[in-house]
């Protein structure tokens, strides 16, 4: 069978071209823009194959469990069934996972969580494929299941994993541990399950090769990382699994993991066909990892005048039945436990523990996210306690460039935390426009006419967040761009090969921008993202444009170096200062030497680079000190919100951001990344959360896992600062992650200023509001 | 079954169609034409949304036989001669398009409300496209997008 990489075969036509003018600061149009609003662009679930097979996957109606059984018979015998697999059909190691290798493709012997892959059929049809998998027969002993995360650590429970329950324990010690302080507050908070809610389902195409390999297509966050455990799965070496980038609905960190990547590639090669798999809306929410539900409990101590003196906090991050990114979660959430604040005596106790629960992994901000819940909710509970405002005590203790992080890592660049919070309360404040005529669809409950403003206050709350930037404690992170610079039908054109994922935050854009900025050429195609080329990293931890946009960067300097070097042998000896603009060769003097057209002639400039930020370093195992990360995020929130006190209804009336990124790269896409990532924080302070009991998800579908719509999004102003990072390319600071940290908590501080409730869990419920939930 | 179905203009067919499929299956993957998008297939996304008679529906919800005989209009069919409809400018413009899986329910939505109020406030644009979720945006762009369409 022909496989051609480099396209996803569907019956439209594709193309990831484009022409669109612009350089960095300006916001041209995305390359894959036009194919998207004309229904034509490839995404992972649109591949298709006149010969194919649908894949499906049996998974685990119980949290925990043992197999004591699997019995195919009946489910091979539907006609149109080609494959009924179970864990022995599994010819590598049966183990995949991101961090550590602990989690089997099909289940052996016993089931960890709910929604576990036990076993996969592929059919001719999807009905068929989903009648076989009713019939596949297998026996249970159902085992009790681990369900809190701290008993799991400190309790007296089974071990679910041979090295305990623990996942990973991180401890930041910094200054006297034995503080005191004139006034201090303590709370414990919980943060829920969230999740990604990607609109485009887990899909792909595999398709099995001549030479005993496979191709596959798919929707992903790092193909290279997915290859690694395609090959350890099915004990195949990285040159018979080449992975092409299909078009990705979104990702938040939900497509770290992989879902159906082994799947579809065991069963394409057992069938010897093409077999698509997509998950239908259920099954995406027990295909991927989830947000890790927390608990934390914070002390913070500070003077009379509202200096901090101490921060003391355990926090507990529910890992569910697998590793995932559970360690670098926990990393996280320890060292920038204390936020954006100047703080010298810190105790932080961070542990991430496996239960029977849902797997947690990444989503946007993860770490960083459950921890701003607690230290912003401390921060106003402070403030009253100390009868501040609430913006002023975080004025007071606002961390600057020069501060030192709990990790003992001094703060190298911007951190304008003070002013970005300025910022958002400068803002006049949107008008209480309920007069005569009410605007249901302004009202808390809506258009459900639940009231026409009788029981709603007003209430207005702050927040701001910290987030580490690209790959943290020492990890080797390091992205590959590879450019061609030729003359095309007499024009100068870039073609760029990168292995970065694009999931819709406008990467694609920004690497034709680079290129324009530092070639001076108008024509730059990208081609699809694939394994041919070394790996990018992941497009996770707002990093792809430091990172890829960096390797771009290096590789345009690769590509100009060898273009001066022509014209030196063709011009001779020319003064230093050279520059490329507009397709001409430019001299320091502003005069042009040459057209690059002509510089070039038949040559072809062809440069691979792989390039890495500043290394960082691991924290150290008794103290949690170390330089950790490369670079940090910073937003501030300000919400308004009208909440219907006699209903516990919330309708947030405006979201205001100030976010400081360093260099508007693109000033479109970033205000997109701003806005989106402020109302996943919405989302996740009001009304998502996956409901788990007992292991079991109750809510898988979006009737009863709410996000966000139209109605519930309120106007969003954003400032944006662009003071420059001197260690990062262009000056920029990672933009995606941000904004949706300091949201979440900014929209519960105005929800208790309106209703004077406590409300220490997120998200906030309507019987949290009325009190009715005891 | 087989069915006899208009889409975009043009009469199809389709053979062998099982009687559960949904007329977006039947679009998707028998048609040739996956532009209309499956986010959930349980009619709360809008990401599927099509004509059919002139009347938006979330075409995950109806099945592929209730098309029978009917005319169905997709996103791939708004583009007059190659041509971008005003909304489908509109959203390449105001940058309402991230990973774009819900771009063509959102488009089609944004048609049909123009095609009723050509001057939609933003309250009616928040109504009207309340059924179509999107997770990248905020949907601010896309509220810049339909007011921009609705002047042109
Ligand atoms: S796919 Fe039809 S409404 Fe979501
Ligand atoms: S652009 Fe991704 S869901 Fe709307």
């Amino acid at each position: 069978m022909t496989s051609p990489t480099g396209t996803v075969p569907t019956r439209t036509a594709e193309a990831t071209t484009g022409r669109a003018s612009g350089g960095v600061g300006d916001s041209p149009q995305r390359p894959d823009g036009a194919l998207k609003v004309r229904g034509e662009f490839a995404y992972s679930s649109d591949a298709w194959h006149e010969d194919m097979l649908w894949g499906t996957t049996l998974r685990s109606p119980y949290a925990h469990a043992r197999i004591v059984s699997i019995d195919i018979t009946e489910a091979l015998r539907v006609p149109g069934v080609y494959a009924v697999l179970t864990h022995a059909d599994v010819p590598g190691a049966n183990l995949h996972g991101l961090e550590r290798q602990d989690q089997p493709v099909l289940a052996v012997d016993v089931v960890r969580y709910h929604g576990e892959p036990v076993a996969l059929v592929a059919a001719d049809h999807p009905e068929t494929a989903r009648r076989a998998m009713r019939r596949i027969e297998v026996g249970y002993e159902v085992l009790p299941p681990v369900s809190d995360a701290e008993q799991a650590v400190h309790g007296d429970v089974p071990a679910l994993h041979p090295g305990g329950n623990v996942v990973r324990h991180v401890r930041v010690v910094r200054g006297d541990q034995d503080a005191t302080a004139d006034v201090v507050v303590r709370g414990e908070y919980q943060v829920g399950m969230q999740d990604q809610a990607f609109l485009g389902p887990e899909s792909g195409l595999a398709m099995p090769a001549e030479d005993g390999g496979v191709d596959l297509f798919v929707a992903t966050q790092w193909l290279h990382v997915d290859q690694q455990q395609v090959c350890i799965a099915l004990g195949l070496p990285p040159d018979k699994v080449r992975i092409t980038l299909a078009g990705v609905g979104g990702a938040f960190g939900g497509r770290e993991d992989l879902s159906i990547q082994v799947h579809a590639c065991l069963l394409a090669l057992h069938t010897g066909k093409p077999v698509k798999m997509v998950y239908n809306r259920e099954e995406s929410f027990y295909g991927h990892v989830h947000r890790h539900p927390a608990t934390l409990y914070y002390e913070h101590g500070a003077t009379h005048e509202g200096k901090l003196v101490y921060v003391r906090s355990r926090i507990y991050l529910d890992g569910g039945a697998y590793t995932s990114s559970t360690p670098a979660v926990v990393g996280n959430a320890a060292t920038l436990g204390v936020g954006p604040y100047d703080v010298d005596n810190v105790t932080i106790d961070c542990w991430g523990a496996y239960t029977t629960n849902p797997p947690c992994g990444a989503m946007r901000g993860f770490g960083a996210v459950q921890a701003a819940f607690a230290y912003e909710s401390q921060m106003d509970k402070l403030a009253e306690a100390l009868g501040l405002d609430p913006v002023e005590v975080r004025l007071r203790n606002a961390m600057s460039e020069g501060s030192v992080m709990p990790t003992g890592q001094v703060v190298d660049s911007p951190a304008p935390v003070a002013e970005l919070l300025r910022l958002v309360r400068d803002r006049s404040l949107p008008t209480n426009g309920h007069g005569e005529s009410v605007d249901l669809r302004a009202m808390p409950g809506g258009v459900s006419n639940t009231t026409h403003a009788e029981n709603v206050v007003r209430g207005v709350g702050y927040a701001l967040g910290v987030k580490n930037i690209c790959f943290s404690e020492g990890f080797d992170d390091y992205s590959t761009a590879r450019l061609r610079l030729q003359v095309v039908g007499g024009e100068p054109a870039v073609e760029v090969h990168t292995a970065a994922v694009e999931v819709g935050q406008g990467l694609v854009t920004i690497e034709q921008q680079i290129v324009r900025t530092e070639l001076g050429v108008e024509r730059v195609t990208l081609r699809p993202a694939d394994t041919t080329i070394d790996s990018a990293g992941g497009t996770s931890a707002s990093r792809q444009t430091y990172m890829t946009g960096g390797a771009v960067l290096a590789a345009c300097r690769a590509v100009r170096d060898r273009v001066f070097a022509l014209a030196r042998a063709k011009l001779g000896p020319e003064p230093t200062g050279l520059s490329l603009v507009g397709g001409k060769i430019v001299a320091a003097t502003g005069g042009v030497l040459a057209d690059l057209v002509d510089v070039l002639g038949g040559n072809v400039i062809d440069e691979t680079v792989q390039w890495r930020h500043r290394p960082t370093t691991e924290l150290d195992p008794e103290t949690g000190q170390g330089f950790a990360h490369v670079q940090y995020g910073f937003a501030a929130h300000r919400a308004v919100v009208d909440v219907d006190v006699e209903l516990g209804l919330v309708k947030v009336v405006e979201l205001a951001c100030a976010q400081d990124v360093g260099r508007a790269m693109n000033p479109k896409a970033l205000l997109g990344q701003i806005h989106g990532g402020s109302t996943q924080g919405l989302g996740l302070a009001v009304m998502e959360e996956i409901q788990v009991s007992d292991g079991l998800i109750r809510n898988p579908s979006f009737t009863d896992y709410l996000i966000p719509t139209i109605l519930d999004t309120p106007p969003m102003p954003v400032d944006v600062l662009e003071l420059a990072d001197p260690h990062a390319p262009y000056g920029l600071r990672g933009a995606g992650e941000p904004p949706a940290i300091s949201s979440g908590p900014a929209v519960v501080a105005a929800i208790r200023a309106a209703t004077g409730m406590a409300l220490t869990r997120m998200p906030v419920r309507p019987e949290h509001i009325t009190g009715t939930d005891h | 079954m087989r069915l006899n179905l208009t889409v975009n203009g043009e009469p199809r067919q389709a053979d062998d169609v099982w009687e559960g499929e949904s007329l977006l299956f039947l679009l998707r993957e028998r048609l040739g034409l996956p532009g209309s998008k499956n986010a959930c297939e349980q009619g709360e996304c809008g990401s599927c949304t099509v004509y059919l008679d002139g009347t938006p529906v979330c075409s995950c919800l109806v099945a592929a036989g209730q098309a029978e005989g009917r005319a169905v209009r997709t996103v791939e069919g708004l583009a007059e001669e190659g041509d971008l409809d005003r909304v489908q400018r509109a959203f390449l413009e105001a940058g309402a398009v991230q990973c774009g899986f819900c771009t063509p329910g959102l488009i089609v939505a944004a048609h049909d409300l123009l095609a009723r109020v050509p001057d939609p406030s933003d309250g009616e644009i928040r109504e009207a496209l309340a059924g179509n979720l999107c997770r990248c945006t905020g949907y601010e762009a896309i509220l810049d997008a339909v007011r921009t369409a609705a002047r042109r």
